[in-house]
């Protein structure tokens, strides 16, 4: 496969994955709302049709693996192309972020497995799954009770630091991603060079703050510094030890 | 001027190198690079120890045959430069300088600080060129062609095919080089009846030498010493697309 | 040795067509059974190497550097010349004929420069053809601008470097074909001798300069596109590996040398800053449009700061010596004043050898802003060699080695006395005359391997059989084994001097003897030298090391030896020509205000030398210019 190719299946995987944590992240940010908000959210989604909700899952997870399968590739065949380093490593324009793509892509993709295993599969906490309620439910039945498990969830403090460093390395990822998809697209000149990294710059900066919010604020409700969260199901949701 | 040189050497391609450190001394500032290493030679030659093979033709910018990794930077510091045109009073008395031959896979150790960097000449004679026989072309003036793109494709050829983006890229990527060629030729008229298999054929000759891949650093771009810009390789990343995909409806 | 010219008959405007019609072809199936050896890859061979390949011929082309696209072509800066007149300024081919017949001062042939005026139109169209991007104007249509005191704009450019992308077109043709097979190109390699079987060149002995190898290629005719001899002044604008060794070692093989005294200095160089110097730097002479050049009047204001110089205290010389051409003085003129104001003490900067190049008044005139859209890449490159700002004092400047017009003595065909050996471009002596105009030596490489050479080289390889010469034959073998003697020489001299320092010493002879004004004492001086330095040479140099891998200082070595032959040759050349011309400026021989005297009567002629073996004197031949198309006038620049 020409190195090219390999850039544009790079470069489109990131777009849909670019898209779905910003959907991702509005959705999150309806925690701030209330219980009722963020649970009729929550079973919207869980109620689609089926071949929609497990399309849309395939897809993700299709781009996932695309993504990270070719950064695999691309990664081996580039440590190869040098395989002397040089004595003295600098750089002249490049960044941070820039040289550790590798290093924040698979940092986030140990986060996605975590994150789902926490929230969507509920292998580490099993109890959030047979937590019900029907506040935000459309037809007054039971529904699975998304609040209770993310202010649950957030309780951890050791959860909550690594959901949020994860955020920002997220972060440092998109900066240079986003910008970093134009030029693999082609899409980039020297004219729209500046708008665009401020863009990638801007919209990083918009997801960890937007991502960040809810382990922030809950935890800052644990330690009693204000009152964001309904406190009755805050009091609840404490998990065994 | 007193300095410490550190310098890369490397009796053949499959010795595995090592360094070596020469204190020089009456430095004058006003020399080049080269003529500072001109001057290392001359010393080791009379302490009995070889001396230090590195590449340099026309000392004048434009031959690109220079190739020395400065203190981590290709060509060294300064910005637009190239080595032989980095002169000494960039430098502090007292310093200790590294010196490193362009490091890729591709472009493999000769000796001391020479590579190899045929693997350029292999990207030019995939599809680096005009197809037009001597004798057969219309008068010049018979394709007016926009002041604009003429310019546009004067920057890209500007490339001096010295490697320094190669050298100072951390995946070893030659794709400043490919988009600059590639790019100098799809902006004039005449280039563009062979663009698509000209992109098509010189990134798959890039990709077979051992370059590594792109990633939008920039690197290669900042260390060149004719500033190549990056709008290059995204016209290069445009153009290629475009023909891949042509290439797969036809 | 015999000097025929070949020279078609007819009148001058129609002997290229008739050569080409009563030329012998070469049937082109019958192409493909020949092999033609390229030695250089710069504008004349790497468009010989192209264009033969494209007609079918088998091409070695070889080249010292890693790449063909490193030549020093790749160095001129201001434009090539053509008689296209898209101006509508009244040029035309005969007037860029006779406009290089006079600027040769009256020393080239006839019949080559017409033809190449001729075939100047068609190389500017095959450049734009490959994508040379040659500067334009708004409409889309190529631009032009004088240049070199040309009264028409005849000269297409491509910024300041119209050598490189001149080159990049050859090479990218020469790519081509190296693609399809028809062209082999052998980087790294050196040539080291010619193989001359039974009279005729059958190919060459190289060193390959990664591996040490020497080796033998043999072929049905060889051209040699060398470049000039520049270096043998060791300081010169020329790249540092440029070098006479291929041309000479055809000398000695039998090739008549031509003119070897004709060099050119141009004068707006950066001067040398120290002993540490091993190359100098051109400036374009475009500058002295706006700069103006002086000296202090008084030595004693030499050391001190230009701008605390007052006015009066000035010596503005050309403009007081040649008021109506004043700062735009031609290239000779200007070198040789810039010359007497050293001599004379007053010189500048480090070592007293240096003048002014003002641009005081021009800013003040124009504003700063102008002259930086003017000529600000070379203000910033003269800030980068000399740490100083030409916008706040004056630039120092001095002449320096450019180009040489000599070179080996070539037919209307292009071939030298060794028959089916060929020199193409600066290696050649047949253009120039004593002279070269600006942007006229890009023309001439192209012409010659673009347009000249194809249709030539039939003439000589349809007489002969092809790969009539073995490789293992005996002939080759006793070459081999004279080049691995030599290399062996110099890697077993066990001296302590480097040939560095014996190309310096060389160097610095040649400048003070056979610089920009000679004379017979300073001549026979440089020759007693230059063999004094010779003898130590073989006694004292140190090469470490050994032949059989990548030895710069070997290279080197190699290449000294073969600059303290040849400069005694330049220097035998500028002392039998007893006449000023051109280049060669014969201190005897001057008009009462210092202008270059010509002795038409007694030196119309182009001097070729022959090799008679080692330790002998060259013998001197002849082959008379007859001017029949151009009237023989003086220069005058007053």
């Amino acid at each position: 496969m020409s190195s090219l190719v390999k850039k544009y299946l790079m470069a489109l995987s990131g777009i849909v994955l670019i898209g779905f944590v910003f959907v991702h992240m509005a959705g999150n940010l309806q925690v701030l709302l209330g219980q009722k908000a963020i649970n009729s959210y929550a079973h919207t989604l869980q109620s689609l049709p089926l071949p929609i909700l497990w399309g849309s899952r395939m897809f993700l997870f299709l781009s996932v693996v695309v993504h990270v399968v070719t950064a695999i590739l691309l990664i081996k065949e580039n440590r190869a192309a040098r395989p002397v380093r040089n004595d003295v490593e600098v750089t002249k324009r490049t960044g941070w972020s820039s040289l550790n793509m590798g290093l924040t892509g698979s940092i986030l993709f140990a986060f996605i497995v975590f994150h789902l295993l926490h929230f969507t599969i509920r292998l580490i906490h099993p109890e959030f799954g047979e937590w019900e309620t029907r506040v935000g439910s459309p037809d007054n039945t039971e529904i699975h009770d998304v609040y209770r498990m993310i202010l649950a969830g957030f309780n951890i403090d050791l959860v909550s630091v690594f959901y949020v460093v994860a955020m920002f390395l997220l972060c440092r990822h998109l900066a240079h991603g986003v910008s970093s998809t134009f030029q693999s697209l082609g899409l980039r000149s020297e004219c729209w060079k500046g708008r665009l990294d401020l863009a990638a710059k801007g919209y990083a900066w918009i997801i960890f703050v937007g991502f960040s919010i809810v382990p922030v604020t809950v935890t800052a409700q644990k330690y009693g510094l204000f009152s964001l969260y309904d406190p009755d199901v805050f009091s609840t949701s404490a998990l065994r030890p | 001027m007193k300095l410490t040189l550190k310098i890369w050497r490397q009796s053949e391609q499959k010795d595995p190198g090592r360094f070596e450190t020469h204190c020089i001394d009456g430095v004058s500032e006003d020399s080049s690079f080269l003529e500072m290493l001109d001057q290392l030679n001359e010393q080791l030659l009379e302490e009995g120890v070889e001396p230090v093979a590195f590449d340099h033709d026309c000392r004048e910018g434009i031959c690109g045959m220079c190739s020395l990794t400065i203190n981590g930077f290709a060509h060294g510091p300064e910005n637009s430069t190239t080595t032989c045109q980095l002169h000494m009073r960039k430098f502090k008395d007292g310093d200790t300088i590294t010196i490193e031959p362009f490091r890729a896979r591709a472009f493999p150790v000769l000796r001391d600080l020479v590579v190899d960097r045929s693997a350029f000449d292999k990207i030019i004679q995939a599809g680096g060129f005009i197809s037009v026989r001597t004798g057969s072309a219309p008068d010049g003036n018979a394709l007016p062609i926009p002041k604009d793109e003429s310019d546009q494709a004067m920057d890209a050829a500007a490339c001096i095919g010295c490697g320094a983006c190669v050298a100072s890229c951390k995946n070893a990527s030659a794709m400043l080089f490919t988009a600059a060629k590639a790019g100098h030729l799809n902006l004039l008229p005449q280039g563009k009846a062979e663009q698509e298999k000209r992109v098509l054929d010189m990134v798959s000759a890039m990709d077979g030498a051992g370059f590594g891949n792109c990633r939008n650093y920039g690197e290669c771009s900042a260390s060149c010493p004719k500033d190549i810009s990056l709008d290059f390789i995204s016209k290069l990343n445009r153009d290629h697309a475009k023909a891949k995909l042509k290439k797969l409806f036809s | 040795m015999k000097l025929d010219s070949k020279i078609p008959d007819g009148p001058i405007s129609e002997k290229w067509d008739n050569h080409r019609f009563s030329s012998k072809l070469v049937n082109p199936a019958n192409k493909r059974k020949y092999r033609i050896i390229v030695v250089g890859s710069g504008l004349a061979g790497g468009a010989a190497a192209a264009t033969l390949g494209e007609l079918g011929y088998n091409i070695d082309c070889f080249c010292y550097q890693d790449t063909p696209r490193r030549a020093h072509s790749i160095a001129a800066q201001g434009g090539i010349n053509a008689a296209k007149n898209y101006q509508n300024d009244g040029d035309s081919i005969h007037r860029l004929f006779y406009d290089t017949v006079k600027g040769g001062d009256f020393r080239s042939r006839e019949a080559n420069v017409h033809r190449l005026a001729q075939v100047s139109v068609n190389i500017i169209d095959q450049c734009v053809a490959q994508g040379v991007p040659f500067a334009r104007e708004y409409g889309g249509l190529l631009a032009n601008r004088s240049f070199g005191g040309a009264q028409v704009s005849r000269t297409f450019y491509a910024r300041g470097q119209t050598g490189q992308q001149l080159l990049i077109g050859a090479y990218s043709a020469l790519s081509r074909q190296v693609a399809t097979g028809q062209v082999k190109m052998h980087t790294r390699q050196e040539m080291l001798d010619l193989v001359a079987v039974d009279g005729h060149a059958k190919g060459i002995v190289t060193r390959n300069l990664a591996n040490g190898e020497i080796k033998a290629w043999t072929a049905d005719a060889v051209l040699l596109c060398t470049g000039g001899y520049g270096n043998v002044y060791y300081l010169s604008t020329n790249a540092v590996g440029c070098n006479v060794t291929a041309a000479y070692r055809a000398y000695r093989r039998g090739a008549g040398f031509a003119n070897p005294c004709y060099t050119q200095i141009h004068p707006t160089c950066i001067p040398v800053s120290g002993d540490h110097q091993s190359k100098l730097t051109l400036m374009s002479e475009s500058l002295r449009n706006d700069g103006r050049v002086w000296v202090p009047r008084d030595e004693s204001d030499c050391p001190k700061n230009p701008n605390d110089v007052a006015e009066n205290e000035r010596d503005y010389y050309l403009e007081r010596k040649y008021p109506s051409f004043g700062n735009l003085a031609p290239r000779d003129i200007s070198s040789r004043s810039a010359k007497e104001a050293c001599d004379d003490g007053r010189g500048v900067g480090p070592g007293g050898r240096g003048v002014y190049l003002d641009f005081s008044d021009a800013i003040s005139r124009l504003g700063e802003d102008t002259i930086r859209e003017r000529y600000g890449n070379l203000f910033q490159m003269y800030e980068r060699i000399t740490g100083e700002n030409a916008y706040q004092r004056p630039m120092r400047i001095y002449p320096a080695i450019h180009y040489t017009m000599g070179g080996l003595w070539v037919d209307y065909n292009l071939m030298t006395t060794v028959p089916g050996c060929f020199a193409l471009g600066e290696a050649n002596f047949s253009d120039h005359g004593a002279n070269r105009l600006g942007a006229s030596a890009l023309m001439q490489g192209l012409s010659d391997g673009y347009f000249v050479i194809p249709n030539t080289i039939g003439n000589y390889l349809a007489g002969t059989g092809s790969g009539s010469v073995s490789p293992d034959g005996p002939e080759v073998k006793e070459v081999l084994d004279s080049v691995r003697q030599r290399v062996d020489q110099l890697t077993s001299c066990e001296g302590r001097r480097s040939s560095r320092s014996y190309h310096k010493q060389l160097g610095q002879i040649m400048w003070e003897y056979a610089g920009m004004a000679r004379n017979e004492a300073g001549l026979k001086k440089a020759i007693g030298e230059i063999q004094n330095l010779r003898e130590d040479f073989q006694k004292n140099l140190h090469v470490p090391g050994s032949g059989d891998n990548l030895n710069a200082e070997l290279e080197r070595a190699g290449r000294v030896r073969d600059f303290l032959d040849f400069g005694e040759l330049l220097c035998r050349d500028a002392l039998e020509r007893n006449e000023s011309c051109g280049g060669h400026f014969r201190e005897e021989h001057q008009t009462t205000d210092g202008e270059a005297k010509r002795d038409d009567e007694n030196f119309a002629h182009a001097a070729v030398w022959e090799f008679k073996g080692e330790g002998d004197t060259p013998e001197r031949h002849v082959e008379e210019m007859d001017f029949e198309n151009v009237k023989l006038a003086v220069r005058s620049y007053k």
